[in-house]
């Protein structure tokens, strides 16, 4: 199921001040897989709780297909909403956990007890926990809560799935199994699923499509190579991957580094003073000639070496770049670098 | 033995502070009612049961005990909602009332009896008021329930608050996304986890009920047979230097106050093991 949030506007003080979502709109594509990624602060989570329903926006509508779920309550939207910390039922077994959504159900629409157990047994199946539907939630790991959460999610059939964080809570090498985990099951489930994360990783490694948001605005939306090759704004360019960016001047048909000139072409209508974005693995050392820059620190970073360099030409700027381990150099040092790439922002 | 108790801590100091644990636990609490125990001892079984069953001392240990059970009933009830209020809900005199919760505590049992008794006497405040109606509150057993009520609530309150706040809100969010309505995420996942702490709170106010004297004996009336309780009996029976049914049924008493605290550590330890601490 299609679902649409239009110009949600959402504050908590009530008063004119900073907005947690400042006229958001997103489209999530029937079965598609859509991170919200953006740090602490940025609304991702906000932006979840409006379209559950568990958090009201001061204006704007949530759209689920053609229909309008705005005035729907929680129970009425039929959500699949799984949180952080696995929210499960504490005294409830395992299966209880999962049956409650069906359990709850009023008399006509609440399927028979038979059906409901083979529907639990089907769901533990799925999330690979089969035979441990007599458990308690504290006798359970925490990967396997989440997995239990996600089954209950998915037990009332919702048109949506949301996820809080779903793995914010677990060590690092239990996240990445069920990343994929989660992969494989959205794509044997097929559910519109709609997950918030801060871990970039995650969500270029998950997700269909990423919606960056920085304070209450969605900053860029696209697929995880345009939001990582193609960033639309310094904000996107500095929070996907790693990037350092200087002052440059955009004249003449080429950037300039104070007096120095980069070996970048400009594009069509980019002139005046910016600044230039580059990854570290955009510059390079280059004892054939360039600009000159000093080093300032270097650290190993597994096969590679990391190096912080410093333009003698603009004060105290800083740019990481790659450097490989068998160049010999030494802090302190003066050595020619050249640009391979950049993104030039105005302003 | 002792280094086999020694060996899991490694804080230092261990051997010295047990030792002065165990002398003051024996001295301060073990020693006079091994006393007591040993004195009503000679009376053996049978001379405990005889005087238990006199008619005033039975009429004493009724009214105490029925008496306490109600408040503690009554309690586990409106402690609950207290609770919840003061946990869940932002008002302005918010700290204000969850201090007042205490003042049962705080306040010397005498002061509240005395203050109960004049609201509650034919011509106090409320007892004024239902007067006319023939009603009557101080001098019966409906007052010493009301005072048992009093004294009781801050241990209903403060047995529930920490599992309230330690409940996560996202746990009733979760109900409702499942499409649970209010009352029934309220009677299936709320209350459930609250239970082992009312049950808790309830045998600690039931306890401090049965035993309760000072806040009790202003508003009773004292009246043998109808509101006379147990502990007022003990002094009863002292001041009429009858020693060997004051430790009768003082005994009963101390019994009773074992078997409650025995259900206490019962509830949680089952409720460790089904709730687990998540
Ligand atoms: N219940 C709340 N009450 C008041 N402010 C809130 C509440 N929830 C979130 N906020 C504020 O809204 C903004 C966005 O929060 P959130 O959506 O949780 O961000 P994220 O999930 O990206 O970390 C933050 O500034 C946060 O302080």
């Amino acid at each position: 199921m299609q679902v649409r949030a239009q110009n949600i506007i959402k504050r908590f003080d009530g008063g004119p001040g900073n907005a947690a979502l400042d006229d958001v709109s997103l489209d999530v594509g029937s079965g598609e897989l859509v991170a919200l990624l953006g740090p602490s602060g940025s609304g991702k989570t906000t932006l979840l709780r409006v379209i559950a329903g568990l958090e009201q926006a001061n204006s704007g509508q949530v759209f689920f297909g053609d229909e309008d779920a705005s005035q729907k309550s929680v129970q009425e939207r039929r959500v699949g909403f799984v949180f952080q910390n696995y929210a499960l039922f504490k005294h409830m077994t395992i299966a209880e956990n999962i049956a409650f959504g069906l359990e709850v159900r009023t008399r006509g629409t609440r399927p028979p007890k038979a059906e409901i157990k083979r529907r639990v047994l089907e769901l533990l199946d799925l999330v690979q926990l089969s035979g441990l539907d007599k458990r308690r939630p504290a006798q359970l790991s925490g990967g396997q809560r989440q997995r239990v959460a996600l089954a209950r999610a998915l037990a009332v059939e919702p048109k949506v799935l949301l996820l809080d964080e779903p793995f914010g809570a677990l060590d690092a090498k239990v996240r990445r199994d069920l990343r994929r985990w989660l992969r494989e099951i959205h794509d044997r489930t097929g559910h519109t699923t709609i997950f918030v994360t801060h871990d970039q990783d995650e969500a270029l490694e998950l997700a269909d499509r990423v919606a960056v948001l920085s304070k209450g605005k969605i900053e860029q939306i696209g697929t995880p190579d345009d939001i990582y090759d193609h960033p639309a704004t310094p904000f996107v360019h500095d929070f996907i991957g790693e990037a350092s960016s200087l002052p440059v001047v955009a004249r003449d048909g080429s950037f300039w580094l104070g007096a120095e000139r980069i070996g970048l072409p400009v594009l069509g209508g980019q002139a005046g003073q910016g600044r230039l974005f580059v990854r570290p693995q955009d510059v390079v050392f280059d004892q054939a000639g360039g600009i000159p820059a000093e080093v300032v620190a270097v650290r190993r970073t597994g096969a590679a070496r990391r190096a912080e360099i410093a333009f003698p030409a603009l004060g105290g700027e800083r740019v990481e770049i790659n450097a490989p381990a068998a160049l010999n150099f030494q802090p302190g040092e003066t050595l020619p670098v050249r640009f391979m790439r950049g993104t030039f922002y105005p302003g | 033995m002792l280094s086999s108790l020694r060996r899991p801590s490694i804080l230092p100091g261990f051997g010295f502070a047990f030792g002065i644990t165990l002398a003051y636990l024996g001295l301060i609490v073990l020693l006079p009612l091994s006393a007591l125990v040993l004195r009503a001892s000679g009376l053996g079984v049978s001379g405990l049961w005889a005087i238990a069953t006199e008619p005033r001392v039975l009429a004493a240990l009724k009214v105490s005990f029925g008496l306490a059970l109600a408040a503690a009933t009554v309690n586990a009830v409106f402690g609950t909602i207290v609770a919840w209020v003061l946990v869940r809900y932002e008002f302005p005199g918010r700290r204000l009332l969850d201090a007042a919760v205490d003042l049962p505590f705080a306040l010397p049992t005498a002061v509240a009896g005395i203050a109960l008794a004049s609201i509650y006497a034919p011509n106090g405040w409320v007892g004024s008021l239902v007067a006319p109606l023939g009603w009557k509150i101080a001098f019966t057993p409906l007052g010493i329930a009301i005072a048992l009520v009093f004294v009781g609530l801050p241990f209903i309150v403060r047995t529930i608050q920490p599992v309230l706040l330690d409940l996560e809100s996202d746990v009733e969010e979760a109900a409702a996304t499942l499409g649970a309505s209010r009352l029934r995420t309220l009677l299936q996942v709320v209350l459930p986890v609250l239970v082992p702490a009312i049950l808790t709170g309830f045998a600690l106010a039931f306890a401090r009920g049965v035993g309760e004297y000072g806040s009790v004996i202003f508003i009773a009336g004292n009246l043998p047979f109808v509101s006379e309780i147990a502990p007022l009996l003990i002094v009863v029976k002292l001041e009429g230097f009858d020693y060997t049914g004051a430790t009768a049924i003082a005994t009963l008493m101390l019994g009773a106050a074992f078997l409650v605290l025995l259900a206490v550590n019962l509830i949680q330890a089952v409720a460790r093991r089904r709730l687990g601490n998540v």
